[in-house]
C-alpha cells in the first residue's frame, strides 16, 4: 500500500460545504417532498394507555370530501407483519408491534386507524369523524409496579412484563464491600425525556406497479435498517425497496428506529397505487417518537477512608414502554447503562442486575447518551457522596480512583475494554482551564444568601464506533454493525464517495470530504459526498451511537486507499516510473523531485475508463472505483470531564449556570469547529435533561406534556457559553485515529449540573438523587430538607 | 369551506390566490407558493422555525392565516440572499457554524433580520433575548449568538 499524502484538510476548521442551500431555504427536507397525485395520511390514536379496541366505525369519515380511505388494525394485519425486534439470549421476550393496533392499544398515542385524504386539512377533519369504541383495561405506568406478580400484563404471550433481564458480578464485589471503610447506598431516579429534533419523523412512499418496487423517503438515521424493517413488515424482498433519506432536521437517536406509521404509510402506497405522505406533528412527536432515560437504580458504593472508590453494586430498572424497538431492542438502555457504569474508574468489584420492563407508555429507544447518561449520573453522584463522607475534594477522589492511561487498553470491572483514555489528564486540563482553586475560593466568598454557588464535576467514558462484535455480544442480531463506502473517480476526474452513513446535521458532507480529499491527495472542492440512499450507497448501518466518523470514516479511508493504489499503479505506467517514486498532491501525481514529470488524476481517470486511448498496465482492470465494507473493532472510547458552576436560587428553585468547561478527548478531530458545535449542542441537551425536560404522565398513563409549552427545551436564556479544552489520545491500531464524540456532551452535562446543584445545596441538607432538577423539584427538596432539619 | 381571494407580495413577487380562510400562512407559503424554506417545528407558536417578515415585522407564520396577509409585503428566507450572494446574516451563520441540521435556521435568520435593523449594535445579552423565542435542538445557540454578533458588525460596516 502506498503512503498516504500529508493530511491537509483533516484537523482544519473548514466551513461546511452543505450550508449554502440550508441557509437559503433550498434544502429539501421530508416535508418538502411532493409527488404527483400524492395523498396525505393521518392517524387516529389511542386516547387510552391500555384498551381493547371493540369496533371502529369509519363510515362518516369515508363520506367526507377528499377522503380516499380509512384503514384499521384489523384490516392492515392481513397484509403486514408486526415489527419484531429480535435478540439472542434466553431472557429476552420479543414484542409484536402492529402497523395499527389490534386487538388492543398499549399506550396513549398508539396508532389505531389511518385516514387518507387529499390534503392535511381534510385528513384532520376526517380523523375526528372516525368513531372508535374502546374497552379500557387497567394500565401499568410504573416500571417497579409492572414487575409485581399481579401487575396487568401488556403482552399476554409472556408470563410477566420483564422484557429483558441480566445479572453480572466480576467475582470481587462482595469482598470489596466487606473490606471497605465506607459504604453508601441510595436510590436514584431519572424522568422520561425525548430527543425532540426540530423536525419530526415523516415518510413519503410511492409504489411502482410496473416493476413492483417501493420507493420510500424517510426522515431516518439508518436507511438500510429502515429498508430491512419495512421489508420484513411488508413481506417484500429488500431489493424491492429503496429508502432515501433527504435533508434531515435532527435525529439524536429515535430516527434510527422503524415505527408502525412507517409500515402503514408504505402499505397504503402499495394498496392505493398512489404516493402517500405522513408528517409527524409536534404533538405526535411528544406522544410517540421513542423516548428515553426513565430509570430507577438502587446503587451502592464501597470506598477506602481516603475516598478511593473500590466497588459498585447496582440494580437498574428501566421503563422501556410498551414495545421493544427495532432493531436495537428494549435491551439497549438498561444494558448500556449497566455496562458503562464503571466509567473511567479502576474498580475491584462491580455487580449489577438490569431490567427492562414494559409499561403502558411510549416505547423508549436510542437517544443521545443512551443508558450512559443515567449510569454516569448514578456513578458520579455516588463518587461525590463518597467525597463528602470522607471530607475529600471531589477532584481528589476522582484523581485517585481513575485507571491510568498507561494501563490502557483497560478492561473495566464490567468486562468492557476501554481501548485508550487519559482520565486524569482530562480532569487536570479542565481544573486548570477553569481555575478550580479560584472557583472554590469564590464559592466560599459567595456565602449563604438566597443564591447558593455550587461546583460540579463529572468524568465519563463514551462508547463509540461500535462494530459487529459489540452487537453480537449484546445479542442485537438485527444490527449490522459495519459500514461501507464506495469511492469513485469519474471519467472526468471528479471524486464522489457513497456512504452508508446518514447525516442529520453532523456535517458529513464536509468531514468525509476532508478525509477523502486527504487520502486521495485532491482538492476538497473536487470531492462530493453522497449518503442516504439504499440504491446508490453500499449496505451498512447508518448514523447513530457516535459511529459515523469511526466506522463510515474507516470504510471511506480503506476504499480510498484502494483507489489511490490503483491510481498510482496506472500513473506509474503512464510516467514510466515506479509507483513508490510517485507523490500525489492537489490532484497531480508527480515523480518525486521532478514536478514536471506528472499526470493529473483526470488523466489517469481518462485512461482508466477509456483504455483504448492508451494502455493500462498489465493485469489492471479498467475503471477507477472501490468499495470497502468495514467492520471495526468492538468499540473505541472517547472520554471527558465536565465542570459546571451554578447558582441556585433557594427561594424559586431556579438554577443558573455561571460557567461551563468541557475537556473532550475524541482522538484526532477531523474538524474542530464541528466537534465544538456537536459539544455545544450535546451539552445543551444534557442541561435540558438535567433541569427542564420531563415527559409527565398522570396515574392512568395519560401524557401531560404534549406541546413545547409543557415539554421545555432550553432556550438562549438558560444555556451558558461552553468553554472547550481539547486533547487527543489516539486509539491504538485504528485505521483513522478518530473516535466518536456526539454523545459525550450530553452524558457529562446532566451529571456535572446535578453535582453542582448538590454541592450548592449540601449545606441545606438537600440530597440530589433524581433528574430533572426542575424548579418545582428543587423547591420540594429544599422544603423537605428544611422540614427534616427542623425536626432533627 | 369559506374561501377568500388574496393578493400578496412575497420576496418582491406578487401572487393572487384564492385560499380557504382556515389555511395557515405557513401552509400557504409552503404548499401553494412552493416556498418550502419556511419550516414548521411545532405549529403552536413556540419554536419560531416558521418566522417570516410581514410588513417589516417578524411573525410566526404558523399562527397566522393566509387570509390575514391580503395586501401585505412578505419576506421569507428565500428572499434573503441576492441571487447566489448570501445576506451578511447568512454569511455569518456559515462562517461561525451557526447551523447544524438547518431546520431551525430560517426562523433564526428572519428573526435576526428584523432585530438587527432595530438594534444594529446589540450586546450579547440583547441578542440572546432577541432570539429567546426560537428553539434550536442542535447548536446550544452558542455559535448562533456568535454569528449574530458578527452579522451585526458586518451590517454596520456595510451601512457606513
Ligand atoms: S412552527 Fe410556528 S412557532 Fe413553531
Ligand atoms: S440547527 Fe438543527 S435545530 Fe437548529
Amino acid at each position: 500500500m502506498s503512503m498516504a499524502p500529508a493530511r491537509k484538510y483533516v484537523s482544519a476548521r473548514i466551513k461546511r460545504v452543505e450550508d449554502p442551500p440550508l441557509l437559503m431555504g433550498k434544502a429539501r427536507y421530508l416535508s418538502d417532498i411532493t409527488l404527483g397525485g400524492m395523498l396525505t395520511v393521518g392517524f387516529v390514536r389511542s386516547p387510552h394507555a391500555h384498551a381493547r379496541i371493540v369496533r371502529i366505525d369509519a363510515r362518516a369519515a369515508l363520506a367526507m370530501p377528499g377522503v380516499e380511505a380509512v384503514l384499521t388494525g384489523e384490516q392492515v394485519r392481513a397484509f403486514t407483519q408486526p415489527i419484531r425486534a429480535e435478540m439472542s439470549g434466553a431472557s429476552y421476550r420479543s414484542t409484536d408491534w402492529a402497523a395499527l393496533a389490534w386487538p388492543k392499544a398499549r399506550f396513549v398515542g398508539e396508532p389505531v386507524a389511518a385516514v387518507v385524504a387529499s390534503d392535511r386539512y381534510r385528513v384532520e377533519d376526517a380523523l375526528d369523524a372516525v368513531v372508535v369504541e374502546y374497552e379500557p383495561l387497567p394500565p401499568v405506568v410504573d416500571a417497579e409496579a409492572a414487575m409485581t406478580a399481579d401487575a396487568p400484563r401488556l403482552h399476554e404471550q409472556h408470563p410477566d412484563n420483564i422484557i429483558i433481564q441480566a445479572r453480572y458480578d466480576n467475582g470481587e464485589t462482595d469482598r470489596a464491600f466487606a473490606d471497605a471503610a465506607i459504604t453508601l447506598r441510595t436510590t436514584f431516579r431519572h424522568g422520561r425525556c425525548t430527543s425532540a429534533p426540530m423536525e419530526g419523523r415523516g415518510v413519503v412512499a410511492s409504489w411502482d406497479a410496473a416493476d413492483g418496487t417501493l420507493t420510500v423517503w424517510a426522515s431516518t438515521q439508518a436507511p438500510h435498517f429502515t429498508r430491512a424493517g419495512l421489508a420484513a413488515a411488508l413481506d417484500l424482498p429488500e431489493s424491492r425497496i429503496r429508502v432515501i433519506a433527504p435533508a434531515i432536521g435532527g435525529g439524536f437517536g429515535p430516527k434510527m428506529h422503524v415505527y408502525p406509521e412507517d409500515v402503514t404509510v408504505c402499505a397504503l402506497a402499495r394498496r392505493l397505487g398512489r404516493p402517500v405522505k405522513w408528517l409527524e406533528d409536534r404533538r405526535e412527536n411528544l406522544l410517540t417518537s421513542a423516548q428515553a432515560r426513565e430509570f430507577v437504580a438502587q446503587a451502592e458504593v464501597a470506598a477506602d477512608r481516603d475516598g478511593t472508590i473500590l466497588a459498585f453494586r447496582a440494580t437498574f430498572i428501566c421503563d422501556v414502554g410498551a414495545y421493544s424497538v427495532y432493531p436495537t431492542t428494549a435491551a439497549l438502555e438498561p444494558m448500556t447503562a449497566a455496562g458503562i457504569m464503571p466509567g473511567p474508574y479502576r474498580l475491584r468489584g462491580y455487580s449489577y442486575e438490569a431490567y427492562g420492563v414494559a409499561t403502558n407508555k411510549c416505547p423508549t429507544g436510542a437517544y443521545r447518551g443512551v443508558g450512559m447518561a443515567f449510569a454516569t449520573f448514578v456513578r458520579e453522584r455516588l463518587v461525590d457522596m463518597v467525597a463528602a463522607a470522607c471530607a475529600v475534594d471531589p477532584a481528589d477522589v476522582r484523581r485517585r480512583s481513575f485507571f491510568a492511561q498507561k494501563d490502557t487498553p483497560y478492561t473495566t470491572a464490567s468486562g468492557i475494554i476501554v481501548d485508550s483514555a487519559d482520565p486524569a489528564g482530562s480532569l487536570a486540563s479542565v481544573l486548570d482551564a477553569a481555575g478550580y482553586d479560584g472557583l472554590r475560593a469564590e464559592q466560599r466568598a459567595a456565602g449563604n444568601g438566597r443564591l447558593r454557588r455550587g461546583i460540579g464535576l463529572c468524568a465519563y467514558t463514551e462508547f463509540t464506533g461500535m462494530g459487529s462484535g459489540t452487537f453480537r455480544r449484546r445479542g442485537m442480531t438485527q444490527v449490522s454493525g459495519y459500514d461501507a463506502a464506495t469511492v469513485r473517480v469519474e471519467p472526468t476526474g471528479e471524486v464522489r464517495a457513497f456512504l452508508s452513513a446518514a447525516s442529520q446535521g453532523q456535517g458529513h458532507a464536509t468531514t468525509f470530504a476532508q478525509v477523502l480529499a486527504d487520502e486521495l491527495g485532491v482538492p476538497l472542492a473536487a470531492v462530493t459526498i453522497i449518503e442516504g440512499d439504499t440504491e446508490r450507497c453500499p449496505h451498512g448501518s447508518g448514523s447513530f451511537a457516535s459511529r459515523s466518523m469511526v466506522v463510515s470514516g474507516g470504510a471511506l479511508i480503506l476504499a480510498a486507499r484502494k483507489v489511490r493504489d490503483k491510481t498510482l499503479t496506472i500513473a506509474a505506467h503512464m510516467l514510466e516510473a515506479a509507483a513508490t517514486d510517485l507523490v500525489i498532491d492537489d490532484g497531480r501525481i508527480a515523480v518525486r523531485g521532478m514536478a514536471s514529470r506528472a499526470v493529473t488524476l483526470a488523466d489517469v481517470a481518462r485512461l482508466a475508463y477509456r483504455p483504448a486511448s492508451g494502455t493500462l498496465p498489465p493485469g489492471v482492470d479498467p475503471a477507477l472505483e472501490a468499495t470497502h465494507h468495514y467492520d471495526p473493532p468492538p468499540a473505541t472510547f472517547s472520554n471527558g470531564t465536565h465542570l459546571a458552576v451554578v447558582d441556585v436560587d433557594i427561594e424559586t428553585g431556579e438554577v443558573r449556570i455561571v460557567r461551563y468547561v468541557v475537556g473532550e478527548d475524541c482522538g484526532t478531530m477531523v474538524n474542530p469547529m464541528i466537534v465544538e458545535g456537536q459539544l455545544h449542542g450535546a451539552v445543551a441537551q444534557g442541561i435540558g435533561n438535567a433541569l427542564y425536560e420531563r415527559i409527565v404522565h398522570d396515574d392512568g398513563g395519560q401524557p401531560l406534556t404534549t406541546s413545547f409549552m409543557d415539554y421545555l427545551l432550553p432556550t438562549t436564556m438558560e444555556l451558558p457559553s461552553v468553554e472547550v479544552v481539547h486533547s487527543e489520545t489516539p486509539p491504538p491500531g485504528s485505521v483513522s485515529g478518530f473516535k466518536g464524540m456526539a454523545e459525550g456532551g450530553t452524558i457529562g452535562a446532566a451529571s456535572a449540573v446535578a453535582n453542582a446543584v448538590a454541592d450548592a445545596l449540601a449545606p441545606l441538607g438537600v440530597e440530589v438523587r433524581e433528574l430533572p432538577l426542575a424548579p418545582d423539584v428543587l423547591h420540594r427538596l429544599i422544603a423537605r430538607a428544611a422540614r427534616d432539619g427542623t425536626r432533627a | 369551506m369559506k374561501q377568500r381571494a388574496i393578493r400578496v407580495t412575497v420576496n418582491g413577487r406578487t401572487h393572487e390566490r384564492t385560499v380557504e380562510v382556515r389555511r395557515t400562512l405557513a401552509d400557504f407559503l409552503r404548499d401553494d407558493l412552493d416556498l418550502t424554506g419556511t419550516h414548521l417545528g411545532c405549529e403552536h407558536g413556540v419554536c419560531g422555525a416558521c418566522t417570516i417578515v410581514v410588513n417589516g415585522e417578524a411573525v410566526r407564520s404558523c399562527l397566522m392565516f393566509a387570509a390575514q396577509v391580503d395586501g401585505a409585503e412578505l419576506l421569507t428566507v428565500e428572499g434573503l440572499a441576492d441571487g447566489e450572494r448570501l445576506h451578511p446574516i447568512q454569511e455569518a451563520f456559515w462562517e461561525h457554524h451557526g447551523l447544524q441540521c438547518g431546520f431551525c435556521t430560517p426562523g433564526f435568520l428572519m428573526t435576526l433580520y428584523c432585530f438587527l435593523r432595530e438594534q444594529p449594535d446589540p450586546t450579547e445579552s440583547e441578542i440572546r433575548e432577541a432570539i429567546s423565542g426560537n428553539l434550536c435542538r442542535c447548536t446550544g445557540y452558542q455559535n448562533i449568538v456568535t454569528a449574530a454578533r458578527a452579522a451585526a458588525g458586518s451590517l454596520r460596516a456595510g451601512a457606513s
